[in-house]
């Protein structure tokens, strides 16, 4: 009998700091954005900014995740089946993206592409805008998302091991054929899952990304820069317009999440 | 590498273009001192409650058994999937001055515990998870046949197999705690000496122009985010020695 209080007290505990810190908020949200019905919060939506922003975003979101799930799966093999000088390095390098302040990040490459940074003069001389345009923004983007498909592809091919690669290559399998014959069809439900938080990431990063792009309104302004754009404008109703797209995003990705994690283990 | 380390090895560089004396003074200024302390403080204080709240939904998620068990489950990830920016402003709806329940905490130190506790709700939970799964229940149901209490199995039998679990959860929190910028700009009102953190601070340094002094601040923020992955590796050595 105690142990059935505890059981359900504990239970009660968990759902209640769920609810009060995850769902309430985000419950709000919608309720104040459908208030008044579709109308105000497609009006807000549709403006033409707020469609720019959204475009900007996923056109950052198009090139970093390809960019990131080829560079994790080439990390993933490196650090696992290949020994190299620098390796424990490389480990540690790739986890700090998570560890470090998305506003350190953008400040490390403002100072890099800046017009006083490193390659600023040189960018400067050859007319190439870096800082306050889509390439800073996409490199910041990328830097952030680093991590993501790495560390989902490590741990299964540490568990797959490399006997089915060794019986291609032995049976003479070039390297190529190899890696999409045998190791991308087994660690693919771990790519997917990386693809899919990479995805989260780039569509919600917001500090870098406020550092190097300058927040020129219609230019450089991602959807997660309207919303704050928007706030200051004390204009709430468009704040919650494009925060409420964001979020049925964000639940999307835990429904793919969802449907995606049990098979982990059998792929 | 490259792509993290050049932008970083710039950022060390302009840090100390000016000496090492302007670096101190940027840093040792009172309004970073005060951001530098108020977000060690808050991180703490989330990291602290996070190894408490998040070990007990763990818990619960894989000891305990209820309808829609599976969604509460998919909505421990919600703070990964959700943009930082829309986390503070959901908050603010909730808990701020239009608040439909009458809390109001908004614009003060109470807010950003608050914004940090949601953005790292998700890690104490995800690395506590897999370790009770993993551990065997029939331990617990021999320790309570032999009269343990509850609290006993847990201090005892449970709490020694996730400790490092916790542990490397609560850093992991603490880390992206003492970073996180995104939440608290429209939350805390970004009030110096009062709300303002050291991410906040760096961004305002940033935007007067002056990013000598906000990469000297950044320098330190760095310092502490591989400190922690640091002694997160530590931990994890140390756990999985154990198993061998």
């Amino acid at each position: 009998m105690k142990r059935l209080l505890s059981r359900l007290g504990l239970r009660t505990l968990a759902l209640a700091y769920l609810a009060l810190i995850l769902v309430g908020p985000l419950a709000v949200v919608f309720w104040r954005t459908f208030e008044d019905g579709f109308g105000p919060a497609w009006d807000a939506l549709t403006t033409p900014e707020t469609l720019n922003a959204f475009k900007l975003t996923l056109i950052i979101t198009a090139i970093a995740v390809p960019v990131n799930t080829v560079f994790g799966i080439v990390c993933a093999l490196a650090i696992v089946r290949r020994r190299f000088r620098g390796k424990g390095l490389l480990n540690a390098f790739i986890d700090l993206p998570l560890a470090l302040s998305p506003v350190v990040v953008g400040l490390a490459l403002f100072l890099l592409y800046g017009r006083d940074g490193w390659f600023g003069s040189w960018l400067d001389d050859r007319g190439i805008e870096v800082l306050f345009a889509l390439p800073a923004m996409v490199i910041a983007t990328i830097f952030v998302s680093l991590p993501f498909v790495a560390r989902e592809v490590v741990p299964t091919l540490r568990e797959i091991g490399d006997d089915q690669e060794q019986a291609a290559r032995t049976l003479g399998a070039s390297g190529w054929q190899t890696f999409w014959r045998i190791t991308l069809p087994s660690i693919r439900w771990a790519v997917i899952y990386g693809v899919i938080l990479t995805t989260a990431r780039c569509l919600g990063e917001y500090g870098a990304v406020a550092v190097v792009s300058g927040r020129l309104q219609g230019e450089t302004e991602t959807a997660t820069l309207r919303v704050q754009e928007r706030y200051e404008a004390f204009d709430l109703a468009g704040a919650y317009a494009i925060s409420i797209v964001l979020a049925l995003i964000a639940i999307l990705v835990l429904v793919a999440m969802t449907v995606i994690r049990p098979k982990e283990g059998t792929a | 590498m490259v792509m993290v380390g050049l932008p970083l090895a710039a950022l060390m560089w302009e840090a100390t273009s000016e000496g090492t004396q302007s670096f101190r003074d940027a840093v040792s200024s009172p309004e970073a001192v005060a951001a530098l302390k108020l977000t060690l403080g808050a991180s703490l204080a989330v990291a602290v409650l996070n190894a408490v709240l998040g070990t007990i939904t763990a818990w619960v998620l894989v000891r305990d058994d209820f309808r829609g068990k599976t969604v509460v489950n998919a909505i421990i990830d919600l703070p990964f999937a959700l943009p930082t920016i829309v986390a503070g402003l959901t908050l603010l709806a909730l808990y701020g001055p239009t608040s439909p329940v009458g809390i109001d905490v908004a614009f003060s130190r109470t807010s950003i515990v608050l914004a940090l506790m949601f953005v790292t709700l998700p890690f104490v939970v995800r690395t506590v998870q897999p370790v009770l799964q993993e551990l065997d229940p029939e331990l617990e149901e021999a320790a309570h046949s032999l009269g343990a209490s509850t609290w006993t199995t847990f201090r005892r039998i449970v709490l020694p197999n996730i400790l490092p679990g916790i542990l490397s959860g609560v850093a992991l929190a603490f880390a992206k705690a003492v970073g996180e910028f995104g939440s608290l700009v429209i939350i805390t009102g970004n009030i110096p000496f009062e709300t303002e953190v050291s991410s906040v601070h760096i961004y305002g340094r940033i935007e007067s122009g002056d990013s000598a002094g906000a990469a000297a601040v950044a320098v330190v923020l760095l310092a502490i985010s591989f400190a922690t992955l640091v002694s997160i590796g530590v931990i994890r050595h140390f756990a999985t020695r154990h198993d061998r």
